[in-house]
C-alpha cells in the first residue's frame, strides 16, 4: 500500500466531529441547535406541538448530510456518529425525546447494518418512554445485486429527496402512520448508484480505505468506499453516466411518459463544473428512453470526505410527491421558498 | 461463579480487548471497516468505569451496566450485538449474587438469543454467533463448572476458526461476497475471547 500524507483542514483527529458541530452552530444558530453530550442536531423552533418528528442520523462524513438538513421543513433533528461509525441509541433516544411534538417519532434510516441496528434498540427504548415511532430503512443503492446474500442494498442518496419530502408532509400536518407511507413510497420508486475516481481518508486511520490505480474507476461504489460493481479504467463522463443510469432505469424499471426527479450527487472532491457535465449527459441519456426530468437537484449534498466521484439518484415522480419537493424548506444545506 | 468473579471477567475481557486490539482492528480491516478493536477496547473501558462506580452483589445489575455502557459508546454493528448479549444476560441473571453452571448456561442462552434477534444472523454467515452457538451447545454438557466453561471456550474457538472460509452474509462484510472468504471474522474472535476471558476467570 503506497503511503499518502493526509492533508486536512483539521486541528485533531478526534476532535473532527465536535469541532464541525461547533462550527455549523456558530453559522447556522437561527437555524439549528446543537447537543453535545450525547450528540444531535435539533431544530432551533422545536419541538413543534401537534407536527410529525423527523429524525435522521448516521455516520459523520457525508456533510452537508444530515445535520446541514434540519430546519423547517425537512428534519427535526440529526443524530451525528464518528467519521464513518453509527451513532448510538442513546443520541437517537435523546433526539427523539427533543423532537417529540406529542405526533409520533419518523426515523429515517440508511441501511446499513449498524445504523439499522442502533436505531432499532433507540425506537425500543423510545417506545418503552411512550413515545410513537416509526422507522424507514432506504435502499437505493443497486450497486449491491445480490440481496439475499448480503445485508441488503445500501440507503444512499434517495435518504436526502425522502427527507425533504417527508420532512413538508410533516410540516404540513400529515400524521406519522401517512408520513412513514410516504417515506416508504419516495424509496421504493427511488434508485441510485454511485461512481468514484480517488479514494477518501479518515481522519482517524489517515490513509486511504482503499486503493484505486491512477488510471481506474470503482463503479458502483459506496459512501464509505465499500466496493462496487466492477473496476475499470478511467473513461469520459458520458460513459459513467450510461454505466450509472442504464443500472438504475433498468432496476425499477424507469419508462417511457415517466416524470423524474433528477439527483446528480458529488462525493466530496468532484467540482460542480464536472457534476454540469453528469447532469447534461443524464438529460440527454433520459430524453433519448422519453423520460421526462421534471425536477432536479446538482451538487454535493450525500458526500465521501474527499472522495472524487459521483453517484445519481432517480425519483418517479407524482403530483403529490411534486408538490411535496417544491414546499418551502429552510436549512443550512437546502432552502427554497421560505 | 460469585458476583465479584463475574466482575472480574469484564475486567479480564477490557483487558484481552485493549491487548488485542489491533489484532482486531487488522482483521475488520480485511473484511469490514477497520474499526472493530478500537470500538471494542472504547466500549470496554467505558464499561469497567462504570463497574468501579457502582457497587457489586447483583451480577444482573452489574450486567446491564456493562450492557448499557456498550450500547452508549461502541457505535457500529458491535454496540448493539454486544449491548444485547449483557443486557438479557443481565435480565436473565437479575437479583442473583451467585451463579451455578445452569444459572450462567441460562443466561449466555439468554445473551444469544438476544443478540440472534436483533442481528438476524443465522449459523455460516461468518458472524459473532458462529463462535456463540457452539459454545453454548458445549455448555449444555453440563459437568464440573470449571471444566465446563474451558469447553465452551474451546468450542468458540473452533467456531471462530471455522469462519475463515465461509463467505459473509451480514453486515459490511458482506458487500465483499466471495472476496471474504479466506479471513476470520472479527466479531466471531472478539466473543471467542469473552468466552475465553469467562474460562479464565469463572472456573
Amino acid at each position: 500500500m503506497s503511503v499518502k500524507t493526509m492533508k486536512k483542514l483539521i486541528n485533531e483527529p478526534d476532535a473532527v466531529v465536535r469541532e464541525a458541530l461547533e462550527g455549523m452552530e456558530a453559522a447556522h444558530g437561527d437555524l439549528i441547535k446543537v447537543n453535545y453530550d450525547p450528540a444531535y442536531i435539533v431544530r432551533a423552533d422545536g419541538p413543534v406541538q401537534g407536527k410529525v418528528g423527523i429524525i435522521s442520523g448516521g455516520g459523520s462524513g457525508h456533510e452537508p448530510m444530515h445535520g446541514g438538513f434540519v430546519g423547517k421543513g425537512m428534519l427535526d433533528a440529526a443524530c451525528p456518529g464518528e467519521v464513518f461509525t453509527s451513532p448510538t441509541p442513546d443520541q437517537m433516544l435523546e433526539a427523539t425525546k427533543a423532537v417529540d411534538g406529542g405526533a409520533g417519532v419518523l426515523h429515517i434510516v440508511k441501511n446499513y447494518t449498524g445504523d439499522v441496528l442502533n436505531f432499532e434498540m433507540a425506537a425500543d427504548l423510545a417506545k418503552a418512554e411512550g413515545i410513537e415511532v416509526e422507522a424507514v430503512v432506504t435502499n437505493d443503492d443497486v450497486a449491491v445485486q445480490d440481496s439475499l446474500y448480503t445485508a441488503g442494498r445500501r440507503g444512499v442518496g434517495i435518504t436526502v429527496i425522502a427527507e425533504k419530502i417527508c420532512g413538508a408532509a410533516a410540516e404540513e400536518g400529515q400524521p406519522l402512520a401517512q408520513v412513514a407511507e410516504l417515506c416508504r413510497k419516495v424509496n421504493g420508486q427511488g434508485r441510485s448508484m454511485g461512481m468514484a475516481l480517488t479514494p477518501c481518508i479518515t481522519p482517524s486511520a489517515g490513509t486511504p480505505s482503499f486503493e484505486l490505480a491512477d488510471d481506474e474507476m470503482e463503479i458502483g461504489i459506496g459512501i464509505h468506499g465499500e466496493p462496487g460493481r466492477y473496476r475499470e479504467p478511467l473513461g469520459p463522463a458520458s460513459q459513467v453516466v450510461e454505466r450509472l443510469a442504464t443500472a438504475i432505469v433498468e432496476d425499477l424499471p424507469y419508462e417511457s411518459g415517466d416524470n423524474v426527479l433528477a439527483f446528480v450527487n458529488g462525493m466530496g472532491g468532484t467540482p460542480l463544473i464536472e457534476l454540469y457535465i453528469v447532469y447534461n449527459e443524464l438529460n440527454k441519456f433520459l430524453s433519448e428512453r422519453g423520460i421526462t426530468i421534471t425536477r432536479h437537484l446538482i451538487g454535493d449534498y450525500i458526500t465521501s470526505l474527499e472522495m472524487a466521484g459521483c453517484s445519481i439518484t432517480l425519483l418517479k415522480l407524482d403530483d403529490e410527491m411534486t408538490r411535496l419537493w417544491d414546499a418551502p424548506v429552510l436549512t443550512p444545506a437546502l432552502r427554497w421558498g421560505a | 461463579m460469585t458476583s465479584e468473579q463475574v466482575r472480574d471477567w469484564i475486567r479480564r475481557f477490557a483487558d484481552v480487548v485493549s491487548e488485542k486490539r489491533m489484532d482486531l482492528v487488522r482483521l475488520d480491516t480485511a473484511i469490514g471497516d477497520g474499526d472493530h478493536g478500537t470500538n471494542m477496547d472504547r466500549g470496554m473501558k467505558k464499561a469497567v468505569e462504570k463497574l468501579d462506580s457502582t457497587e457489586g452483589g447483583d451480577i444482573g445489575a452489574d450486567l446491564k451496566n456493562v450492557g448499557m455502557a456498550l450500547v452508549s459508546s461502541v457505535g457500529g454493528a458491535a454496540g448493539p450485538l454486544y449491548g444485547t448479549l449483557f443486557l438479557q444476560m443481565g435480565t436473565a441473571s437479575a437479583g442473583k449474587s451467585e451463579l451455578d453452571l445452569d444459572g450462567w448456561t441460562a443466561a449466555v442462552e439468554a445473551g444469544v438469543k438476544g443478540v440472534q434477534a436483533r442481528g438476524k444472523a443465522e449459523p455460516n454467515d461468518k458472524t459473532m454467533i458462529d463462535a456463540l452457538l457452539p459454545a453454548i451447545d458445549a455448555l449444555r454438557e453440563g459437568g464440573e463448572l470449571g471444566e465446563a466453561l474451558k469447553r465452551s471456550a474451546d468450542a468458540a474457538e473452533e467456531g471462530m476458526k471455522a469462519t475463515i472460509p465461509l463467505e459473509a452474509r451480514k453486515g459490511r462484510a458482506s458487500y465483499l461476497g466471495p472476496r471474504s472468504v479466506g479471513h476470520q471474522d472479527p466479531g466471531a474472535t472478539s466473543s471467542y475471547l469473552l468466552l475465553r476471558a469467562a474460562a479464565e476467570t469463572l472456573g
